[in-house]
């Protein structure tokens, strides 16, 4: 379905580089009139570049809830969610702060927004928790069998509880949920390609997880699109296929160090305290049940199929191929090695015993 | 020789037919000849050959670059988590010996298996521990023309426990619920599953070949909504290879297992109790039963209740029929 494009935008989130490029892109459409940045922070200087056609208001959700009602926007692109705390920007109860209390203000703003026509949230696939008893492949139905152990994914679940409610309350309003997989790409940063990044990357004993990556790029397509055009709905956003963790870890030529959960939530924590690496239990029930979501719905709405998990990660690799060790080639290399020490041993041994070789 | 001399050769009144070879003989423990149907495996002798040093280095070459391929991540891994490559290579071999020649197992009615497309197939469940499942996923591999993985469904037990989970995963396994069985059986899988569960692998040797309950009946509503047809078979050998004298609950409850078995080597012998019994193995499949007429009643308990227990009838008959062909557990 698609109806006229709404002609002013409001995007939360703009200081981090996943706001800024989609208010970047919006901001590029001709058919978009004012696309406007919403955000507590400033931006890092390396994301001004994009932000040049985007008007921005810093304000933190209090104040967001009067700009909202003063710009009066047809869609409201609430994508101030962070998956991660920033030991820096206050921690876990700003994150917290940021993403419950923040999308509570938000779509209370855009609940007293009179011409909003269209509200797009970013969620994450987090939202369906973990269970040994969970079924393979989630569909946008899966309802999560318990409440998760990650801080992230039950901020989603809360967020997720309002969209239900403004859908309550406003349903002439067009609301999309997008439920994010993990996004990978030859630039983007987050605490996933970090970690993949790493020479060593530590693991869960006896566990190997089935992953899902996005490209990011796609990410900004699908947001994009259900900013222009009309898809009421929750919907999994996802490459296809599967990555085994123990198969990306060897086809990004990284070496894993499985550890016991115990231990690896131990040293989690530890990194967590001492500042160095955000690893939270939402990435540890990752590593330990693995997610697979169902994208039948948004390629059949959306009409757009993202890049599978193994070409998106393929990107990611060819962007970070310089702490790889065991790469494709160097294993190409040693099996042509072997193989003809074993063929030149053979052939020696042949040569000792003709005699023998041909009598048998 | 006549047809009674010919008769009385045979174990029990397997039946048989004039024109088929005699029976095969054991020699220590092996089989000499292979069995009629069963083709010989192209396995060129690396002596006779005349090119036995080729073979050898193309042995090495085939080995090194599967070598390569899993340290490169260079496979497929399906939504479920099944790798093909790693059961063909792996799985496959490993548990064909078991099932060739520790159990002996015989597979009959392997024409009641679909060629293609979806199809449940639904199992009496013994042993302890799962090993019918393996069998049967052997079996059909091994006889099944097109060579059909089954694609079971698993107690969450299974998938709770650290690196067995993996290897359930990676060999095609996934969690029982309906989700899971509804997308297989969708996307044309074959699917194996036990409706008995613990109920069934944990039961006493006393009760041995009597079906238990058979639960909700959630496998039969996942076919009826799929229009799949449901295949009952009966796997006989099983309930002896670790025969359940006792069961201690209590120290069942405090390792959080539904049973801890007591059987006549184990836990005596240590870890040599775990060698399973080499009991001789049937595996019946029945005549598929259709549900793509039924499709509308998924939610109808009574004709979910019903072809539950015709499925159960089904594999318990057939079982006894089975049991009189075996007469000798033990047998050959």
């Amino acid at each position: 379905m698609v109806t006229s494009p709404p002609s002013v935008v409001v995007v939360t989130g703009v200081s981090r580089y996943f706001g800024a490029r989609v208010a970047a892109r919006l901001a590029a459409d001709p058919r978009i009139d004012r696309v406007v940045g919403l955000d507590p922070h400033d931006p890092p200087a390396r994301l001004l570049g994009l932000l040049d056609g985007v008007e921005r208001i810093r304000a933190d959700a209090r104040a967001a809830t009067e700009a909202i009602a003063d710009l009066g926007p047809e869609a409201v692109v609430h994508l101030a969610i962070t998956s991660v705390p920033d030991g820096r920007n206050g921690g876990r109860a700003a994150m917290k702060e940021q993403n419950v209390i923040g999308t509570m203000q938000v779509l209370a703003a855009a609940q007293g927004a009179p011409g909003l026509r269209k509200l797009v949230v970013r969620s994450s696939t987090a939202a369906y928790g973990a269970s040994f008893r969970d079924p393979a492949v989630f569909t946008e139905d899966t309802e999560p069998r318990a409440v998760p152990r990650g801080s992230y994914a039950r901020d989603i679940l809360d967020i997720e509880g309002y969209v239900r409610g403004f859908r309550r309350r406003r349903p002439e309003v067009a609301a999309t949920v997008l439920r994010f997989a993990p996004m990978i790409s030859s630039s983007a940063e987050t605490s996933l390609t970090r970690y993949f990044a790493q020479p060593v990357v530590p693991t869960v004993l006896g566990r190997d997880a089935r992953l899902q990556f996005v490209h990011a790029e796609d990410a900004f397509e699908i947001l994009h699109r259900a900013v222009i055009e009309d898809h009421p709905g929750t919907f999994n956003v996802a490459g296809s296929g599967v990555l085994m963790l123990s198969q990306a870890v060897r086809r990004a030529g990284r070496l894993s160090l499985p550890l016991p959960e115990p231990a690896l939530s131990t040293a989690a924590a530890l990194l967590r305290n001492l500042g160095v690496e955000q690893i939270g239990m939402d990435q540890i029930d990752l590593f330990v049940h693995g997610r697979v979501v169902d994208t039948t719905r948004l390629v059949r709405e959306f009409g757009y199929t993202p890049r599978t998990t193994v070409e998106a990660f393929e990107d990611f690799i060819q962007a970070h191929a310089a702490g790889s060790t065991l790469t494709a080639d160097r294993l190409v290399a040693a099996e042509n090695a072997i193989l003809d020490g074993i063929r030149r041993v053979r052939a020696a041994a042949a040569d000792a015993a003709p005699a023998g070789r041909e009598t048998s | 020789m006549s047809q009674d001399e010919y008769r009385d050769m045979l174990p029990g009144t397997t039946e048989f037919r004039l024109p088929e070879p005699p029976p095969v003989q054991r020699v220590n423990g092996r089989r000499p000849i292979p069995e009629k149907g069963e083709p010989m495996p192209e396995r060129p002798d690396p002596v006779a050959a005349p090119g036995g040093l080729d073979v050898w280095d193309r042995r090495v070459a085939e080995g090194l670059a599967f070598l390569r391929r899993r340290l490169a991540g260079a496979y497929e891994v399906d939504e479920f988590g099944f790798d093909p490559e790693l059961a063909e290579a792996f799985f496959h071999p490993l548990l064909k010996i078991l099932y060739r020649d520790w159990f002996r197992t015989e597979v009959l009615g392997i024409e009641n298996v679909p060629a293609e497309g979806s199809a449940l197939v639904v199992g009496n469940h013994s042993g302890t521990i799962a090993l019918d499942a393996l069998m049967l996923t052997v079996g059909l591999r091994d006889r099944h023309p097109q060579q059909r993985h089954l694609r079971l469904l698993g107690a969450d037990l299974v998938f709770r426990m650290p690196l067995m989970s993996e290897l359930a995963r990676a060999a095609g396994a996934t969690v029982a619920c309906n989700p899971d069985a509804e997308r297989l059986m969708t996307s044309g899988h074959l699917v194996g599953v036990f409706p008995e569960g613990f109920k069934g692998i944990g039961k006493k040797f006393s009760e041995r070949y009597k079906l238990q309950r058979f639960g909700r009946g959630g496998f039969v509503s996942a076919a009826l909504r799929t229009g799949t047809p449901i295949v009952p078979v009966a796997i006989v050998g099983a309930e002896e290879i670790y025969p359940i004298l006792a069961d201690l609950k209590p120290l069942a409850r405090l390792l959080g297992v539904p049973y801890f078995p007591i059987t006549p080597t184990f836990p005596w012998l240590g870890p040599l109790g775990m060698v399973p019994l080499p009991s001789k193995w049937l595996i019946q499949f029945c005549p598929p039963i259709p549900t793509a007429h039924l499709t509308e009643f998924a939610d109808d308990p009574l004709v979910v209740y019903n072809l539950a227990d015709q499925v159960r009838e089904t594999i318990q008959a057939t079982l006894h029929e089975l049991l009189e062909k075996r007469p000798d557990p033990f047998g050959p």
